[in-house]
């Protein structure tokens, strides 16, 4: 295949642990497949810091403050299709057990209560982005097309996943690539 | 009389007093269902059930199976309305299976697997629950709880303890501990009790047990709930 017709993907974490790139990474030896029939666009492998429009974008992670917003719209203007992959994409996840505590409590406990810290302070830089309360799956924010569940999803169901996607076929995990744990 | 009736083209046989989920999971075909468990009295809450009889809907686990009924169970439109439901279920509570230790053994999450659910479609209420940790053997979580009153029906039918309620209407339900404290720390429930394991989501769950089956190894990692409720009514025939 040309260079020039390959699939663009691009890819992001927003409030995710990078949990589910590192299984996409897992794919091994088939990454040598993948980049045969497809090439990225901003990811954290490439470090490309803004999205041009691709035919493919895989999220990671929640949406929990400002900043997440702003990458999730730029992935929906610029992506054909958009993924929301991993547990956290898709319920808000592990970052969303915050959902019922306080902000204030949160960063209480994190920046001064938690013990061998000096000093204490809640960063407060304007450059930082604005938290949200609570932490949101993507879908809630944007159109998502398609959902790929796991914390993470199987190296196996990733691949799956994207062969069918290239492919054209409409994407399917068989019973046991299909977990929300 | 000859007893019978048709579920998606299939003729099986009832017995009188059965409901149609009983006739159905006695013949072997499968009708989602979480409020239901063929141990107890039914119950009729959750409408997973939900059953088109002769062009009604109807919930199966509380129907009376009556001679001739013509039954839609296993159809898109049907199962579509199923997932509907798991998904509403999933958004109302807070059902993270990442962190839950009942991942893998879950009916909910069994059951969302069975109707292809990828996401929970709906806007997350993300509820302020109470966790009740009081109980030296027993942790009662009721972010995970889905009101199925399973655990209601075992501690009065089973333990006669009349442990565990229903208080409140519509969003504003919940379960509720009858002890004078509402804690769990107050009532003579113990670790051995019918009420204790049979909750089918991690709201009730016995302390110090939750990893001793691993991950990859628990009921639903490798068979359908289908398979697993289907077997196990099976199985209950053959003790009779």
């Amino acid at each position: 295949m040309s260079e020039n017709k390959k699939i663009r993907v691009a890819t992001c974490s927003l409030a995710g642990c990078f949990g589910c790139h590192m299984s996409l990474l897992d794919i091994d030896e088939k990454l040598l497949t993948l980049l045969e029939l497809i090439e990225f666009d901003r990811t954290p492998l490439t470090d490309i810091k803004h999205c041009s429009p691709c035919d493919v974008g895989l999220i990671e992670g929640g949406v929990c403050n400002a900043e997440n917003v702003h990458v999730l719209k730029e992935f929906r203007k610029n992506c054909k299709v958009l993924v929301a992959v991993g547990s956290c994409a898709i319920t808000g996840g592990i970052p969303a057990m915050r959902n019922n505590i306080g902000l204030w409590e949160c960063f209480q406990e994190v920046y001064q209560f938690e013990g061998g810290l000096e000093g204490g302070q809640v960063p407060n830089d304007p450059e930082l982005p604005l938290p949200f309360d609570k932490v949101h799956p993507i879908y809630e924010v944007v159109n998502v097309d398609y959902f790929l569940p796991g914390c993470p999803p199987p190296a196996d169901a990733i691949w799956k996943f994207l062969t069918d996607l290239l492919a054209g076929r409409e994407p399917k995990l068989e019973y046991e690539m299909l977990h929300y744990d | 009389m000859s007893n019978t009736i048709t579920i998606d083209g299939q003729t099986i046989p009832f017995q009188e007093g059965q409901t149609i989920m009983d006739a159905a999971l006695a013949a072997g075909v499968y009708i989602p269902h979480l409020c239901h468990n063929p141990e107890f009295t039914p119950h009729g809450s959750c409408k997973l059930c939900t059953v088109t009889v002769n062009g009604r809907n109807v919930a199966s686990c509380t129907m009376p199976a009556v001679e001739g009924q013509q039954i839609a169970n296993n159809t898109d439109e049907l199962n579509a309305k199923r997932r509907a439901l798991t998904q509403m279920l999933f958004v109302e509570g807070n059902h993270f299976c990442p962190f839950c230790e009942k991942s893998g053994n879950c009916n909910l999450q069994a059951v969302a697997y069975h109707l292809d659910m990828m996401s929970p479609h709906y806007n997350h209420f993300y509820p302020a629950r109470e966790v009740d940790a009081s109980h030296p053997d027993i942790l009662l979580d009721r972010n995970r709880c889905i009101l199925c009153e399973l655990c209601v029906r075992a501690s009065r039918d089973v333990d006669g303890k009349e442990v565990f309620g229903l208080s409140g209407r519509g969003i504003d339900c919940k379960l509720v501990v009858n002890s004078s404290s509402g804690d769990l720390v107050d009532t003579d429930l113990a670790a051995t009790d019918k009420a204790a394991s049979v909750c089918p989501t991690g709201a009730i769950i016995v302390k110090r047990h939750g990893f001793s089956v691993p991950i990859g190894q628990r009921i639903f990692d490798h068979k359908d709930i289908s398979q697993v409720q289907l077997e196990a009514a099976q199985k209950e025939r053959g003790h009779e």
